[in-house]
């Protein structure tokens, strides 16, 4: 299981997966917006979305669980 | 005018309440929590909170701005740059509770603030624009067709974009067809506007514009011009005047047509006309800005004139301090650096603590901070620190100042764009002052080579 985190706080900009969607490593999942600029999370490696913690608008903090991936 | 609210933060905030301090004028400044201990609050004569840190929350709640304005017996409220100071329907709104915008028409901004619009009303007063679309282009094979028609490279812009977001360029279908959609999301979400249009991709050009200032008796003057090619993201980070390379008949036209352009929206108070200058000096309107820019000090330390004080005469009613255009004149050489509190290699922004901000010897600099030793730079607002501005005889002169000022700069707890600087301001492509937009990503790409 990886948890794809905040690497910085910023608002959730886009959600591009969804729960049971098989994902590749290095696949843009989310994008965050902070400090005007856009910052793509990956995933780490190849799995499933088990979970999504958040929806498109949420304020998050660096370092929360954004996407649950099960390889 | 005895009071001004500034509905903006940070360093322009501290800027304008500068001027307003030594005109005797009142000052009151809004802020977020997350603002709520910045040097623009302290320095203000009254301050109030706003919300929360989000600028939806906060800075962009213009109705509770303008409360506070009527309240607090304000007589006209300045917008500074960003936020609020395009938005056509908070200008409505201050006039229709009495009191005096500092900028242009609300019309105005509407003309300007749509890019097809603008381009339209260009074209119509004899000001070159872009080879591009007069309409948006609605469906990806809407684009398709147009890029055919234009030619690669195109640019895919958001008709409602600004700073550097909402926009990308296209060398080819493939890469149309997988921005196409990606482009219009982020317009609807940055913009509210999903409209986009498709401009000719300019290759090897300048990004050179002109500070214009307009006054209700009818006068538009230019104060020359500012080149603003280095970029990063489409984003500037420096800026200099005047501008290096560019023959003085093209120089010339240039700041015609900026005047043609303020004159054909009948402009009032401060703008900027950007323009794309292209390797056979052709020049094209590229988007008019209808505040004051970031980078208003380089033209402020060439001139010799307080930009905002012309502000606050022109939205008093009063002509431009200097309407014969033959009595303004540039004076030596200015650069601006904006210190960013980003990676200076991944551009990756840095939020933190500054816990040591040390300018080291200050003389003969221009330092427009809005943090000090000990603030937090929050995630929720751009990057911006300050802004460090050379002024000297010469373009030679003012970039040795710079790299002597640059190196002896110590910010510690967070990242800053500084050792770019340092490292750029060396390079051939920036010392020979003959560069277009591509010179950063081009110059980082040989220093990744390099290594």
């Amino acid at each position: 299981m990886t948890q794809l985190k905040a690497t910085m706080a910023g608002t959730v900009f886009t959600v591009n997966v969804a729960v049971g969607e098989e994902v590749a490593a290095g696949q843009v999942v989310l994008v965050l917006e902070s400090m005007k600029m856009e910052i793509p999370i990956e995933a780490e490696s190849a799995g499933k979305v088990t979970a999504i913690n958040v929806e498109v608008g949420d304020f998050v903090n660096e370092e929360d669980v954004l996407v649950t991936i099960e390889a | 005018m005895h009071k001004v609210l500034i509905a903006n933060r940070g360093e322009i905030a501290l800027r304008i309440i500068k001027t307003c301090q030594r005109l005797g004028i009142k000052t009151v400044a809004v802020y977020s929590e997350a603002d709520a201990e910045m040097p623009f609050v302290k320095e203000a004569d009254e301050a109030f909170l706003l919300g929360p840190a989000q600028v939806q929350q906060s800075y962009l709640k213009a109705d509770d701005i303008i409360d506070i304005a009527i309240r607090e017996g304000v007589d006209a409220i300045h917008p500074g740059y960003g936020l609020l100071s395009e938005n056509a329907e908070f200008v409505r709104k201050i006039q229709q509770a009495g009191m005096v915008f500092i900028g242009p028409d609300a019309d105005t901004i509407d003309k300007m603030g749509d890019k097809i619009g603008s381009r339209v009303t260009m074209q119509a007063a004899g000001v070159p624009v872009v080879p591009g679309t007069d309409e948006g282009v609605a469906s990806l094979e809407e684009a398709v067709q147009a890029a055919a028609d234009i030619g690669y490279p195109v640019m895919l812009k958001a008709s409602a974009g600004g700073g550097g977001i909402g926009m990308v360029r296209c060398e080819n279908e493939q890469a149309l067809s997988q921005h196409f959609q990606s482009i219009k999301t982020r317009a609807k979400a940055y913009f509210g506007d999903d409209v986009v249009f498709l401009e000719k991709f300019i290759a090897n050009a300048r990004h050179i514009e002109v500070q214009i200032f307009g006054d209700h008796q009818g006068n538009v003057v230019h104060l020359f011009e500012r080149n603003c090619s280095v970029q990063r993201r489409n984003q500037k980070v420096i800026e200099e005047s005047p501008s290096p390379h560019l023959p003085e008949e093209a120089r010339q036209r240039l700041l015609q047509a900026a005047v043609d352009a303020a004159k054909a929206v009948d402009y009032k108070n401060a703008g900027t006309v950007e323009f794309i200058v292209d390797e056979d000096n052709k020049i094209y309107f590229l988007e008019m800005n209808t505040r004051l820019q970031v980078e208003h000090p380089v033209t402020e330390l060439v001139m010799g004139y307080d930009l905002v004080n012309w502000q606050l005469e022109v939205a008093k009613g009063n002509e431009l301090p200097v309407k014969n255009q033959e009595e303004i004149q540039s004076t030596g050489h200015a650069i601006e650096f904006r210190v960013y509190a980003e990676d200076p290699v991944t551009f990756m922004p840095s939020p933190g603590t500054i816990a040591t901000l040390d300018w080291g010897d200050t003389a003969g600099v221009r330092i427009d901070a809005g943090y000090v030793e000990g603030d937090k730079v929050t995630p929720f607002y751009d990057p911006l620190i300050a802004k460090v501005i050379v002024h000297a005889k010469t373009r030679n002169e003012a970039i040795q100042h710079s790299q002597t000022f640059l190196t002896q700069v110590n910010i510690a707890g967070l990242k800053t764009n500084i050792p770019l600087f340092n490292k750029f301001l060396k390079s051939e492509e920036f010392q020979t002052g003959d560069y277009s937009t591509a010179v950063l990503p081009a110059w980082l790409d040989i220093q990744k080579e390099e290594k």
